[in-house]
């Protein structure tokens, strides 16, 4: 159960609804408390099975035709005809224009809903009292454990003479594609590595991406088959300071 | 075409009846044609098209036979649920089946459902949902918060009575 001090801002926070001091405040608490950090896993867990439950109704497809066509055909009163050609165009380029925002504002949707799963696995793993399914700071170790348990290879950087500690590892899951999760310390942040094959029907788009979500920063990429994603709340150059160890390691 | 499915779903949670809402689509994107032109720029589309929607149900035989427009007895002052009650979440969502979970949000009044489903089933923020549902941001938050506890209750009672 939550903390009394923080309960009525938790709902809010899984919403990534307060203040940006706000978030920062209540993630710095969720660095500390287990309860929190549960009943807030708690809510993310409610808020996806709720999303999976209610895109329950799928339209179908000949209505939606219907519909274009109706749109489509729709015909201006022959009295307003003489001056409206250039009404006419005016509103076609309207329409264009509002039909790339809005799929752009799809895509936008996916990309954040596929960024909403992976700060719930990193929360998820914040919370657990097992954040690790191999522990080990050797990457030669955990790299071997993922043999066999997915379907690709990838490299873990050498990390002594960085700010980095390797915690050890993990599967995890994104669009049903099983793929790794490392977990590095820096300092007292932790952050979440994510690596899945680059599928072309990924939300994500193919350019390196950095973005911010709830307090989590990310960075993205994607280098010799494999999407790599970090997320953390760790400052973005220490995050961009491991992306270009994970990079490097890569091309090894 | 762009918020087709999301406002077909939508319209099917309002309605519970498939030629209900494929009219109420076809009635919302009739009328945001006709009504272009009171849209402004840089506000937000989505938050527009499903306020015609959501009106246009409102306004109807439908809308009207659900209580839709029924105010809750309580929009302020009730003490905000623990996540955690006696079935731990994880493992009640573990349980409960996707099925049980879509029963639980059609059990919910529907100002609950709907604050429900445009927060996470379209991922609105509490602005955009303040401007669909033409309430404050201060009760899009009571009802989201009011909405889970309830589906948390009724998802724990339907696991007992499994």
């Amino acid at each position: 159960m939550a903390c009394d001090t923080w309960r009525d801002k938790i709902n809010a926070y899984s919403d990534a609804e307060l203040s940006a001091e706000g978030m920062r405040a209540m993630a710095a608490h969720l660095r500390t408390c287990a309860s929190c950090s549960s009943d807030l896993l708690s809510r993310l867990q409610l808020k996806r099975a709720i999303k999976t439950a209610g895109s329950r109704f799928v339209p179908d497809l000949a209505f939606k035709q219907k519909i274009q066509s109706e749109i489509q055909s729709q015909k201006v009163p022959a009295s307003h005809r003489k001056w409206l050609p250039w009404l006419e165009v005016a509103a076609a380029a309207a329409i264009i224009v509002l039909l790339f925002v809005l799929l752009s504002a799809r895509s936008s949707l996916q990309q954040r809903q596929a960024f909403a799963e992976l700060a719930d696995l990193h929360v998820a793993t914040l919370a657990s009292a097992n954040p690790v399914d191999v522990i080990s700071t050797d990457r030669h170790t955990v790299k071997p454990w993922f043999q066999g348990k997915i379907p690709f290879a990838f490299n873990i950087p050498e990390l002594s003479n960085t700010p980095f500690t390797l915690e050890g590892g993990r599967l995890a899951y994104l669009d049903q594609s099983p793929g790794a999760q490392l977990i590095f310390k820096s300092g007292n942040h932790r952050i979440s590595a994510f690596i899945f094959q680059d599928r072309t029907e990924h939300p994500f788009p193919a350019k390196d991406t950095r973005s911010k979500r709830l307090t989590f920063n990310l960075e993205s990429w994607s280098g010799g088959g494999l999407r790599y994603f970090l997320i953390g709340d760790a400052d973005p150059s220490d995050i961009h300071k491991l992306s270009e160890l994970l990079r490097s390691a890569s091309q090894s | 075409m762009p918020l087709f499915d999301s406002l077909y779903n939508f319209a099917r949670w309002l309605t519970h009846d498939r030629e209900e809402a494929q009219d109420l689509v076809q009635e919302t994107y009739s009328k945001a044609l006709k009504g272009f032109g009171s849209f402004q720029p840089g506000t937000n589309f989505r938050a527009w098209m499903f306020r015609i929607l959501r009106n246009t149900f409102l306004t109807s035989r439908a809308g009207l036979k659900s209580g839709a427009t029924v105010s809750l007895d309580s929009e302020e002052g009730e003490p905000l649920q623990p996540a955690t009650e006696e079935t731990p979440e994880s493992l009640l969502l573990q349980r409960s089946s996707q099925q049980m979970v879509q029963e639980a949000i059609e059990e919910l009044p529907p100002l609950f459902r709907e604050v429900v489903l445009l927060c996470d089933v379209e991922e609105m923020s509490y602005q955009e949902i303040s401007e669909t549902m033409a309430i404050p941001i201060g009760t899009v938050m009571s009802r989201l918060a009011r909405a889970r506890g309830a589906l948390r209750q009724s998802l724990a009672k339907k696991l007992q009575g499994s």
